[in-house]
């Protein structure tokens, strides 16, 4: 492999069927009827991990998230805890407590009441069940609202009451189901990170649910991409982020522009290909289990990646393609401009805006210049 | 806001209102006449009420009719919660829609009908007709409102608050009694209040299923009737309004208010 292939793009830190896995769940299928909501999905989760399910809706991952809590049954494998066999377990057996995307706060009880709620199922002891729900509430700092009743709360604070009761059992695995969901943007950027530090703190492993790239990419240390009840790809967010596997993966998280063609092998372990608008043709690192020269391949780009200029680059420059500009999109830190190439193909750039608005070189209508290092290209099967 | 009392909309309110309470505001209005004649107004008293509380016929007929009452609306609140429970939470299991629509006859079927077949059943069992005859009968009829009112409330019940009770460690006999029990308790006074009304105000049923010794007291009031109209039976009537009255609007009240906190957490959740 050449010196340019990309270093995120190696192994996440735990790949699955190394043996060690905290959470191993074997080749999991759920059948509703005629539908088939998960898949034979495999996956190992380490301990203390914080691991995301991330997909649109109705990709499965609610499903597989109920069946590790026990309310679906698998229709097929086996799920494996600290090597236990969940199957045999009931909900309230298992060492597994859920953060629901309502809350599911008993309205009848005070947020203490609620947080206790599961300590007295386990008959612990009074003053153990004082001491453990003060605690649990310090750590989601709502100690001074203990006493009040859940139609009381912001949602806010409904959310730490929740995150709190599903804590306070001290759970081998916590579950959520797109815990932020509920909250307005700002109060769920600041709660990601709270969750984050409170994930960090309690060592707990957590198994979270959620359909917004942005949060997962936030919060977990390796995301599994889901489509259709399987899993299209299992890795570190940047890894994800950077080296996709698959066209699903590269459009699904971020924005990306897409060339199809064949590919050629190049000098020093690139691959090539061809396309109208570039004189001199794109290039892409080759990578050991991706397309072969020859193939059919997309070749995908991130905006951010693709630099635009209105002087033409040196002749002889691959990844370089003129177009005109038809729109800016002017989005405080960054700008994205809407590049028209000349056959009528769409590209998208994004830049950031280091110097204050209103100077800058290029406008609508503009006669421009992109081009992008061969490093930021990523070579998709088609 | 103007649109609530237009000439045409009070002209409508006040003839359904009308229609529906001059009869009865009548009869209690009549109550208080001083004069043995239904018809003729002959000054205010409250006579009638005393000689009501002196008719020992008529408080024994008002004593059975609450016992009546009040076991027959305890027991159907047990049971129609249980067909409440099966209908909202068993899914789809074989016979469900049968088993619904057995549940809701009872509300369609026509009283004389029910009373009927329930003196045919206690015939051919040949259980003695009395204090327990009617009370199962109530029972038959008004767990099906109860049923209704509950399966409804069920419905509308956030099933993950029943999940999270398991999640966090609750068997489900526990689930049921901690957390959805509680949650649908207003649900349950309703639907007892409702048992208790219809039970007090059954005439029908009660005539086929009581026997001697049973008489309550829309059985009674009836009986006298027809030996010509008292200002006594007025101030009974009265009486027997007033506690229906209260029940009714008790219970929608208590519906009302649940319902209102139940949209207020939703808004909050969102």
């Amino acid at each position: 492999m050449s010196g340019r292939t990309q270093d995120v793009g190696g192994e996440a830190p735990l790949a699955p069927g190394n043996g060690d896995a905290f959470l191993r769940i074997e080749g999991v299928s759920k059948n509703f009827g005629a539908v088939v909501a998960v898949d034979d999905v495999s996956l190992d989760i380490a301990r203390g991990e914080f691991f995301a399910l991330l997909g649109p809706s109705g990709c499965g991952k609610t499903t597989l998230l109920r069946m590790l809590a026990g309310f679906e049954t698998p229709s097929g494998g086996g799920i494996l805890l600290d090597g236990v066999d969940l199957a045999a377990l009931p909900p309230y057996r298992r060492p597994v407590n859920m953060m629901f995307q309502s809350y599911a706060l008993f309205p009848h009880m005070t947020v203490a009441g609620n947080v206790a709620f599961g300590l007295r199922q386990d008959r612990v002891p009074r003053a153990e069940i004082a001491a453990r729900v003060a605690e649990a509430l310090a750590l989601v700092e709502l100690s001074p609202l203990a006493r009040r009743k859940p139609h009381q709360l912001s949602g806010g604070q409904r959310q730490r009451v929740a995150l709190a009761r599903s804590l306070v059992k001290r759970p081998k695995l916590l579950l959520l189901d797109e815990p932020l969901a509920a909250l307005d943007k700002k109060l769920r950027e600041q709660t990601q990170f709270e969750l984050m530090e409170i994930q960090q703190r309690v060592g707990i492993t957590f198994v979270i649910v959620t359909h917004d790239q942005d949060e997962a990419m936030t919060v977990a240390d390796r995301i599994a991409v889901m489509e259709e009840g399987r899993i299209a790809q299992v890795d570190t967010p940047a890894a994800i982020y950077e080296a996709p596997r698959s066209r699903y993966v590269a459009e699904f998280i971020g924005d990306v522009n897409i060339f199809e063609g064949r590919a050629q092998a190049v000098n020093g372990g690139d691959l090539a290909v061809a396309l109208a608008e570039a004189p001199c043709g794109l290039a892409a690192p080759a990578r050991a289990d991706g397309p072969a020269a020859g193939d059919t391949v997309l070749l995908a780009v991130r905006p951010e990646k693709i630099e635009i200029a209105s002087a033409p680059p040196p002749p002889g420059t691959v990844n370089a393609i003129a177009g005109q500009v038809t729109e800016i999109a002017y989005l405080g830190s960054t700008s994205t401009y809407r590049v028209r190439l000349d056959s009528g193909r769409m590209v998208v750039s994004t830049q950031t805006n280091r110097l204050r608005h209103g100077g800058e070189a290029i406008g609508r209508g503009a006669r421009v210049h992109l081009s992008w290092p061969v490093e930021a290209s990523i070579l998709l099967r088609a | 806001m103007r649109r609530g009392l237009s000439g045409v909309n009070l002209a409508a309110l006040t003839l359904g209102f009308a229609f529906l309470y001059i009869p009865i505001l009548l009869l209690i209005i009549y109550s208080f006449n001083e004069s043995k004649l239904v018809t003729v107004w002959a000054g205010f008293s409250t006579k009638w009420y005393a000689a009501m509380v002196e008719n020992e016929l008529l408080l024994d007929a008002a004593w059975m009719t609450l016992k009546v009452a009040f076991v027959s609306s305890t027991v159907a609140l047990v049971l129609g919660t249980l067909a409440g429970l099966a209908l909202a939470r068993l899914g789809r299991f074989p016979g469900r829609t049968l088993f619904s629509g057995m549940v809701y006859a009872p509300l369609v079927m026509p009283e004389v009908i029910t009373g009927l077949a329930m003196l045919l059943l206690f015939v051919a069992l040949s259980w003695a007709r009395g204090y327990w005859t009617v009370t199962v009968a109530h029972i038959t009829f008004s767990m099906a409102y109860v049923a209704v009112v509950v399966q409804s409330r069920l419905l509308t019940m956030d099933r993950s608050l029943e999940e999270a009770a398991m999640d966090l460690g609750a068997p489900p006999v526990r689930t049921f009694f901690a957390v959805t029990l509680p949650v649908i308790s207003p649900a349950l006074i309703a639907g007892w209040l409702l048992a208790f009304t219809l039970s007090l105000d059954d005439l029908v049923i009660a005539s086929f299923t009581s026997g001697p010794g049973s008489t309550t007291l829309p059985m009674k009031i009836y009986s006298q009737v027809r030996l010509g109209v008292t200002p006594e039976i007025n101030a009974v009537s009265t009486v027997l309004v007033g506690i229906v009255a209260t029940g009714v609007i008790a219970a929608s009240l208590i519906n009302k208010r649940a319902m209102v906190v139940r949209e207020r957490e939703a808004q909050q959740a969102v």
